[in-house]
């Protein structure tokens, strides 16, 4: 196996999720491309520390707290568009534009 | 060290990362571009087991295991949470994504950032093999995190904690405010 196939598909990956959290409306989706792009991120991380063979095992390391810190941050996510639906019965991100001015 | 073209084609783990590596692209294509909410949210199940499996081809076994747990067990189960309190329309639904000028730009955007990655990936590393190697034994990783990144654990554990209650304070109904 070569490096670079590990990291075409991480940065195909992380294209997706690009174009996901551009195009898509609702708030949900578009957390689930974010986690699309943290994944993407996480092979190239994993793929770096196995090339490397670094004794620290710092890649996957790295890859376990970026796991961690998406757990988190789609926690927080949801309860925010929890409440805005709460608020404005819409989770659609064009619709919230209460600060425009 | 470089391998050539024609040994790539003969080694066996190139044609089982093929076979995983065509699905979780797909999926992940599906994931931003289905009009279903709910499929598009199942699609991201399939993206995120192929990297999971990307993750066991790799030898980084507990990191992999990891994913299965917290992403598919943990994470997909709370968007379709999100999905179903929210109320989105749960059939097929034209109006999930932005069409014309947005959707032409961010197919431009991500088309250049993916040809500016891939073009220095193959400029930089060309076909230099991944060492053999033995998988990483959880034991290895575990030593680690207790020992050498005991307090970037630490830190990432309170996080989550200040996350998790953060997110039932934000979530939960505030009956004063809304009588």
């Amino acid at each position: 196996m070569t490096i670079v196939q590990f990291l075409i598909v991480g940065a195909a990956l992380f294209s997706f999720g690009l174009y996901g959290v551009i195009t898509r409306k609702n708030a949900v989706l578009v957390l689930a491309s974010v986690e699309l792009m943290l994944a993407a991120v996480n092979i190239n991380l994993v793929a770096f520390d196995v090339y490397l063979q670094d004794t620290l095992r710092s890649g996957q390391i790295f890859a376990l707290f970026v796991i961690a810190l998406a757990a988190a941050e789609v926690g927080i996510g949801i309860a925010i568009i929890l409440m805005i639906y709460r608020n404005r019965q819409s989770a659609d991100v064009d619709e919230l534009n209460l600060m425009k001015g | 060290m470089t391998v050539t073209t024609s040994e790539i084609l003969r080694e066996s783990a190139n044609w089982a990362f093929l076979v995983i590596a065509i699905p979780t692209l797909f999926a992940g294509w599906r994931t931003v571009t289905s009009n279903n909410i709910v499929r598009a949210v199942l699609y991201l199940v399939v993206s995120l087991a192929g990297t999971a499996a990307m993750f066991l081809m790799l030898g980084a076994e507990f990191v992999g295991w990891t994913v299965v747990l917290v992403y598919i067990g943990a994470v997909v189960i709370l968007f379709l949470i999100g999905i179903m309190i929210t109320r989105a329309p749960l059939g097929a639904d034209a109006d999930l994504s932005h069409v014309g000028i947005i959707k032409a730009a961010a197919a431009l955007l991500s088309i250049i950032v993916f040809g500016i990655i891939t073009w220095a990936m193959i400029d930089a590393f060309g076909n230099e093999a991944i060492a053999t190697f033995e998988p990483t034994a959880t034991n290895t990783l575990s030593m680690l995190l207790f020992d050498r990144y005991a307090i970037p654990f630490e830190v990432v554990s309170f996080v989550l904690l200040a996350a998790l209650i953060g997110g039932i304070a934000i979530a939960r109904r505030d009956d004063k405010v809304a009588s």
